[in-house]
């Protein structure tokens, strides 16, 4: 089974978390709140593993 | 009224003075069941068809008011056709397969039940409960008039029930004063509510949702299809859903979500229902309101669902949410899974320590069932801001990426409870068999010769083992423990469903099957040791 990965992956971490600002500029809470869950929503559907989702939610509870 | 008198305002089963009221001793009866709704009846049915003797109590005359309990599952048909219900409940019924699901004011979602082919019944239809009701209560009349021990007593209310022990004593109220009967066993199927749970002061936990739903059914000639639809945030609901469903004689379900703080009595006002009707379907509409109600829904069940000589069935051992049809179509799996087993216990068959199965096999279906009704519940009536946010965001995704539509839950329909884990099953011994065949499961229909196989199969008067022969060799006849077993031999030669279902990758099949159509062994060959010790094990003569 697969398991969440951990280690250091996204290809380019910069450009990839001024996307995700970027993203959110100009938008209302509201806004940013609705397009934060259709991500979190769309995220899921491509890791489809739901043990790896519960390793990522344990991970984000801290 | 378009009728002079709707069936539901009709005594059916009206009072009438019976020898036990008079009797000097309280008179013995072998099952006495209280309650004659849905599952009531189909107990008392079932239990007259196996020969044993049954008596109805209800404290009301008549079938239930308003359309109530209106989808049945396939399951709860092949249960209903095995008590002579089965095809009349289709033949009035509206078939139904299509499921579209709308956000604000666009279409995000349709589902088709795409039935597979070769089963007798359809995989849903809508029945008001009171036309249900009425076939049963016409077959429990059709069966006592036949000599089936079966009686309905109308007008008589438990006031009182106490278990001796060796009998239960029920204490009855009736117009013309109070009488005592005694049973071996009570079945209490007198709902959510049941005054026999709460006298016993046995628990009922789980969840309370805060939120109400108005329902109306209304007789209009509308143009609709036979479809099932559901509104998130419609603009006739704001921040609400609806439901518009099609029941026979023109009779439209329509449910709306109208939230928690709300005053009952203004709701019901046929005026403000009439704003609702008209924002919805249109300003000109012509319609009659046929009955209308406020409900508020719970999650919860029963720790254990029989306590020494009292059974709870149907709504009085668990309760969920209406959406995914699973009340009354559980209802009818707990006496489908009953019945035998008392039959049999009162027999002295099967030890009544077999009745412990009916507790584990139907607590493990109504968990299955809470679950799934808890889930939808969340998803249509968001708890917290961030619930809200997450079902939005599935419902704005669904409507252009077909990845979301599975999230979208607007109810899980009602789907066969299979006995995984339960101690009747024989573990299984069908290498490359199909896993919806597997043990505890409810045999799979398919056609056989001028029907169907489930035609042949199950308790329609002794309560019946069966043992299907797929190509393979096996005696004419098997008993063992008190029972004789039918043994059907099968061909998969010309009938390549019968391969898919029950063969899978396997050349041959033993199948032991129970008397409510559920797997309890299977094997590839014939072999009559384990054939007996699977049948032992089945009546729950070893663990």
């Amino acid at each position: 089974m697969a398991s969440l990965n951990t280690s250091r992956n996204a290809d380019r971490p910069d450009d990839m978390y001024q996307m995700l600002i970027d993203a959110h500029e100009g938008k209302t809470k509201a806004e940013s709140d609705a397009f934060n869950a259709r991500l979190i929503l769309t995220l899921m559907n491509h890791i489809g593993d739901s043990a790896v989702i519960a390793e990522a939610l344990a991970v984000a509870e801290g | 009224m378009t009728q002079q008198n709707k069936i539901f305002e009709v005594p059916l089963y009206p009072y009438a003075r019976v020898a036990d009221q008079d009797a000097a001793t309280p008179a013995r009866h072998q099952v006495v069941i209280v309650g004659a709704g849905p599952v009531g009846l189909g107990a008392a049915i079932d239990l007259a068809q196996q020969g044993v003797e049954v008596v109805v109590l209800d404290d009301n005359d008549k079938v239930s008011f308003g359309s109530r309990a209106v989808c049945y599952a396939k399951r709860p048909l092949e249960i209903l056709d095995r008590l002579g219900c089965g095809i009349e409940m289709v033949e009035k019924g509206v078939e139904w397969n299509l499921g579209k699901v709308f956000f604000d004011q666009r279409q995000v979602y349709e589902f088709n039940l795409l039935p597979e082919d070769g089963h007798k019944f359809p995989a849903f239809i809508n029945l008001q409960q009171y036309y249900f009701e009425e076939y049963l209560v016409h077959r429990a009349e059709a069966l006592r008039a036949s000599g089936a021990p079966i009686e309905m007593r109308g007008k008589n209310k438990v006031t009182r029930v106490t278990d001796a022990g060796d009998r239960v004593t029920i204490e009855i109220g009736t117009p013309e004063g109070a009488y005592t009967i005694e049973a071996d066993w009570l079945i209490a199927c007198d709902g959510a509510g049941s005054p026999i749970r709460q006298a016993m002061g046995l628990d009922f936990v789980g969840e309370v949702f805060q939120d109400n739903f108005l329902i109306a059914d209304v007789v209009m000639d509308a143009e609709f299809p036979t479809e099932r639809w559901f509104w998130f945030d419609p603009p006739f609901n704001r921040g609400q859903s609806a439901l518009l469903h099609k029941q026979p004689d023109n009779v439209w379900r329509i449910d709306f979500q109208i939230g928690w703080d709300i005053d009952r009595e203004k709701e019901l006002k046929p005026e403000n229902i009439d704003k609702r009707l008209r924002a919805m379907l249109g300003e000109d509409i012509t319609y009659e309101l046929e009955w209308s109600s406020i409900y508020t829904f719970q999650c919860r069940r029963m720790e254990q669902f029989h306590k020494g000589r009292v059974i709870f069935a149907g709504d009085a051992a668990h309760q969920v949410s209406p959406f995914g049809a699973r009340g009354a179509n559980s209802g009818l799996q707990d006496t489908d899974n009953l019945a035998w087993k008392l039959k049999l216990i009162l027999d002295g068959v099967a030890p009544e320590s077999l009745l412990d199965s009916y507790d584990q096999e139907r607590i493990h279906g109504a968990k299955e069932n809470i679950l799934n009704s808890t889930r939808s519940t969340d998803f249509i009536t968001p708890k917290s801001e961030t619930s809200r946010i997450f079902r939005d965001a599935v419902l704005d995704l669904a409507e252009n990426h077909d990845f979301a539509r599975p999230f979208v839950n607007s109810g899980r329909l009602s789907v066969p409870c299979t006995y995984d884990g339960s101690p009747l099953n024989t573990p299984d011994a069908l290498p490359g068999g199909p896993a919806r065949s597997r043990p505890g499961s409810p045999a799979a229909d398919l056609p056989l010769g001028e029907g169907f196989l489930l035609d042949r199969l199950g308790a329609r008067g002794a309560p019946r083992f069966q043992i299907l022969a797929i190509d393979a060799d096996a005696p004419a006849t098997f008993g063992a423990h008190g029972l004789d077993c039918e043994v059907i031999a099968l061909s998969t030669t010309d009938n390549a469903l019968l391969r898919d279902r029950y063969l899978g990758d396997a050349g041959s099949a033993i199948y032991l099957l129970r008397p409510d159509q559920h797997v309890a062994a299977r094997w590839d060959t014939w072999d009559e040791t384990a054939v007996a010790a699977a049948l032992a094990r089945a009546i729950g003569k070893e663990h």
